[in-house]
């Protein structure tokens, strides 16, 4: 399955029914392959989240097909019963804001995920201690999170969106609340772990500065994206 | 798996002790009120132990002595302890007053005893914890030590004054006034005995009365006023039962050959329980229904609350594969463990406070037991609100958007 990636075809999402039907998604097509971090770039409105919602499983798209690794996910209709454990096992989510659990210490917002696959809790704390590790956060395992700085708090998030070691992140503006330094800090972090875990990263972004970062892009307006080759400028 | 809801505890412990503080404080009060209604059965059940009757005799068709007054002649007792059955038979007086002591007063239910021994003649007090049972015909006095009185203290029982020679404990009247034990002629002058003027007006009233005052029958008027200035009435006639004599056989034939109401001590307790103290205790239950109503109020809010200020975090939690019992788990978990900080904290307020009552506080283990029961199942119909807003949580709103 890793070796594939994600693969989306024709996915169409429509709002509503009748005379107030809304065509949120037109007929996306996309493929991101493993240890590749691609951009989605839009304006508001263009269908970004929507097809970031569909792609994470949280609502369903109304045609179109889906492929994580060698697995037809979604063709139209889900082709997973449960899509809880689809988000658990095979999805990453890296938010704009942390979003960390704040009564959970660093190490057990990372290994939480793991533990509530029924990874016993030592061995989910490893995973998620060498997650902190190669995030150079290890240093913070004990910490709560609301001791962390902006920085901290998103490359732990990261280490949570990789501890189960997905095929695929879903990265929803993850430097907007950085400063340019720190911002790129994370683009660095998400490329570094996706050739490590040759895991495939869709960062949706409005970002400026990370843009150039891209060696592609996908651009998403009314509904309809359309592939550029972005500049790949070097980390 | 780590459990949540403990995590979620130990982050935010100031604000779950605080709130069980306060939730622990009204399950104390609801204890106290179960308490006070357990001690009002106790006192009911007291009176009656101490009594040492297996039957009252009182006044016919009257639940007398203790929910309604009874008045019957004070040599009925002869004609009851001639009954088959019957050991022994004595009367008894029940006046409660505030009786004076110096400057103040204290209410007491002053008992009149007839002249016996202690252990024998039913009313008497059954044991004393300090100096000794009444010896004298008049003005001496045996005092529950709830009264407050001390040995050789001299109080005022209208206008006699009388020694407290005695000192006994939990003797009690039905609504928890301390007893005054003292002579049965005595507490019938106490019942009966009016302020001279009072006296003085009676006497010319029956002067003034043709048919009183009757010059051609001499000692007529005479005879009228000392009839008018003594009391011969009891309130009751308390019977002991000779061994092997049904206490219903004994009382029905008391009734059908005395003409006299006769209650046996099941019947008694009935009185006391069913109909003296009914409208105390449903007005108690009125009281632990609302404080039911209020803590449920104030778990359910707390538990709302604390879901509300976690709603972003539920939705991250869904999004990321949580099942939703894990959720509600938490939740749940949350409310019973205030439950179980305001039970442990309501339960030592109100082994603390139940002493400093004016009346007796009777806790019960069982009340407890089943207030521990109710506090928990409170929190569970409290955390359903709460659990059903966060299964209603939509992941998706944890991606912008």
């Amino acid at each position: 399955m890793r070796g594939k990636g994600i693969r989306i075809e024709g996915l169409k999402k429509r709002y509503g029914t009748g005379d107030t039907a809304v065509d949120a998604l037109k007929g996306v097509d996309m493929q991101v392959a493993p240890g590749e971090v691609v951009g989605l770039i839009g304006p508001s409105g263009s269908g970004k989240s929507t097809l970031l919602k569909c792609l994470g499983a949280v609502i369903d798209p109304t045609a179109g097909r889906m492929t994580l690794g060698d697995e037809v996910i979604f063709d139209d209709g889900w082709k997973v019963r449960d899509l809880r454990a689809l988000r658990r096992d095979k999805i990453g989510f890296v938010f704009q804001a942390p979003y960390l659990i704040p009564f959970l210490d660093v190490i057990d917002n990372v290994a939480l995920l793991p533990m509530l696959a029924g990874v016993p809790n030592a061995e989910a704390r490893q995973h998620a201690l060498d997650l902190l590790v190669a995030l150079d956060v290890q240093h913070r395992a004990k910490a709560m999170p609301s001791q962390l700085s902006g920085g901290e708090q998103q490359r732990v998030a990261i280490a949570r969106g990789l501890v189960n070691r997905p095929p695929v992140i879903l990265a929803d503006e993850p430097t907007a609340p950085l400063d340019s330094e720190r911002a790129m800090a994370v683009i660095r972090i998400l490329n570094d772990m996706a050739r490590k875990y040759e895991t495939a990263i869709i960062v949706v972004t409005h970002d400026e500065k990370i843009i150039p970062t891209f060696k592609r892009i996908y651009h998403i307006r009314d509904g309809v994206t359309f592939e550029e080759a972005g500049e790949g400028r070097a980390l | 798996m780590i459990s949540l809801a403990g995590r979620d505890i130990l982050h935010s412990w100031g604000k779950f002790v605080f709130t069980g503080i306060g939730l622990g404080l009204l399950i104390g009060v609801t204890l106290v009120m179960a308490g006070v209604y357990r001690g009002m059965v106790d006192d009911g059940k007291a009176l009656l132990d101490n009594s040492g009757a297996d039957l009252w005799v009182v006044q016919k068709d009257t639940l007398g002595p203790y929910a309604e007054s009874s008045s019957l002649n004070d040599d009925i007792y002869r004609g009851v302890l001639a009954m088959p059955g019957v050991l022994r038979a004595a009367n008894v007086t029940y006046l409660t007053m505030q009786v004076r002591k110096g400057g103040h007063d204290v209410r007491a239910m002053v008992v009149g005893i007839a002249p016996g021994k202690i252990g024998i003649t039913p009313g008497w007090p059954p044991y004393l914890v300090a100096g000794r049972q009444m010896t004298r015909g008049h003005y001496e006095a045996v005092a529950d030590i709830a009264t407050g009185f001390a040995l050789g203290e001299r109080i005022q029982i209208r206008r006699n004054t009388f020694t407290v020679v005695g000192l006994t404990r939990r003797m009690v009247s039905s609504s928890g006034d301390p007893m005054i034990f003292i002579a049965l002629k005595d507490a019938q002058e106490a019942q009966f005995l009016k302020d001279n003027d009072a006296i003085w007006q009676s006497r010319r009233r029956t002067e003034a009365n043709p048919a009183f005052n009757r010059p051609s029958v001499p000692g007529l008027l005479d005879a009228v006023i000392a009839s008018q200035s003594s009391n011969a009435f009891v309130n009751a006639v308390l019977v002991t039962l000779e061994p092997g004599h049904a206490a219903d056989e004994v009382a029905e034939s008391i009734r059908r050959w005395k003409r006299l109401t006769v209650y046996t001590r099941a019947q008694m307790e009935d009185i006391l329980v069913g109909k003296l103290i009914a409208s105390s205790a449903k007005q108690i239950a009125m009281f632990l229904v609302i404080l039911a109503f209020v803590s449920a109020a104030i778990v359910a809010f707390i538990i709302y609350t604390l879901t509300m200020d976690k709603i972003r975090e539920i939705a991250v939690l869904k999004l990321i594969g949580t099942r939703n019992r894990t959720i509600a788990a938490m939740i749940l978990q949350q409310a019973l463990a205030l439950g179980v900080i305001g039970f442990v904290v309501g339960k030592i307020t109100a082994t603390y406070a139940a002493p400093l009552f004016p009346k007796y506080v009777l806790l019960v283990p069982a009340d407890s037991i089943a207030g521990f029961v109710a506090v928990l199942l409170i929190c569970v119909l409290s955390s359903i609100i709460a659990i059903r807003m966060a299964l209603k949580v939509d992941p998706a709103e944890a991606i912008g958007g």
